[in-house]
């Protein structure tokens, strides 16, 4: 069944976008709740061997949630959510930026706008995420950082691969 | 100054040139009279492109052609590769804690 969930992904160079759609087997509630909980949040937001640690989450318009993206060697890469309008269970919006361990946000890194969209249709839920950056070369050095997470994940894949290999 | 990649891709003109370059090769000259900016602007993208391993020069007789990096384009699309990636398994672990809730709903 789970590979015929439908995943798309698109980059929109045209208007610096990043366009996300996937499909869950399971309610709206409940998906709703893996995206705004933080308790859920932080079991599936960063993409292993990465963690996902989520100091406080405000989720209410004009809250925050302060969060780091931790590597296997234990550096953090601290950011923020401003949540910007939230329509339960239907969609939410929010500016992500990056910031230090002290909150302090880094006006060099770019910031993004996270448009999050959830749709159920007979027991599936569909998620939309666009991710609209600022500029072409916001969005580029995003994919540039992207890169970084997804090599040290290659390698991790990589390294399962040789334990099995040497069974 | 090291350049790189994005910042060569992040602006319009050179993304046109290596839109020209993706059909043919092709002169200096002929690159710059498709933009209306002067040959100078033009052949300063040129260089940048080219430190960046995006186009290659080649000696033709009198003329120098220049042509895209194919490799180097590649490579462009492996990043995006690894992106997308990258919310696939954020999205399987998604799935995987999905069923974990259900299960413990019942």
């Amino acid at each position: 069944m789970k590979n015929s969930l439908l995943f798309d992904f698109t980059v929109d160079k045209s208007n610096n976008t990043i366009f996300v759609e996937r499909e869950f087997e399971a309610d709206k509630s409940l998906v709703w709740d893996a995206f705004t909980k933080q308790e859920i949040l932080d079991q599936w937001w960063a993409p292993k061997p990465w963690t996902s640690k989520t100091k406080f989450m405000d989720f209410k318009v004009g809250g925050r949630r302060f969060y780091a993206m931790v590597s296997p060697e234990g550096q953090e890469h601290w950011s923020v959510q401003d949540y910007i309008s939230i329509n339960p269970k239907t969609n939410f919006k929010y500016v992500d930026a990056f910031a230090d361990k002290d909150e302090k946000l880094n006006s060099e890194l770019p910031s993004a706008d996270w448009d999050l969209n959830f749709t159920e249709y007979s027991g599936t839920t569909t998620v939309k995420i666009t991710v609209k950056h600022k500029t072409l070369t916001d969005l580029e050095q995003i994919i540039q950082m992207g890169f970084k997470e997804g090599f040290t994940m290659t390698l991790n894949d990589l390294e399962i691969l040789l334990q099995h290999l040497q069974k | 100054m090291r350049r790189d990649v994005f910042q060569a891709l992040a602006d319009p003109t050179r993304r046109a040139i290596l839109l020209l370059l993706a059909s043919q090769a092709m002169t200096p000259n002929a690159i710059a009279e498709e933009f209306h900016t002067s040959r100078q602007a033009v052949s300063k993208h040129i260089q940048m492109l080219t430190e960046c391993e995006l186009v290659k020069q080649e000696q033709q007789g009198r003329e120098i052609y220049y042509s895209l990096e194919i490799k180097k384009m590649k490579e462009i699309d492996k990043w995006l590769e690894h992106f997308k990636k990258i919310w696939e398994n954020r999205f399987d672990q998604l799935d995987n804690v999905l069923l974990t809730l259900k299960k413990n709903k019942k």
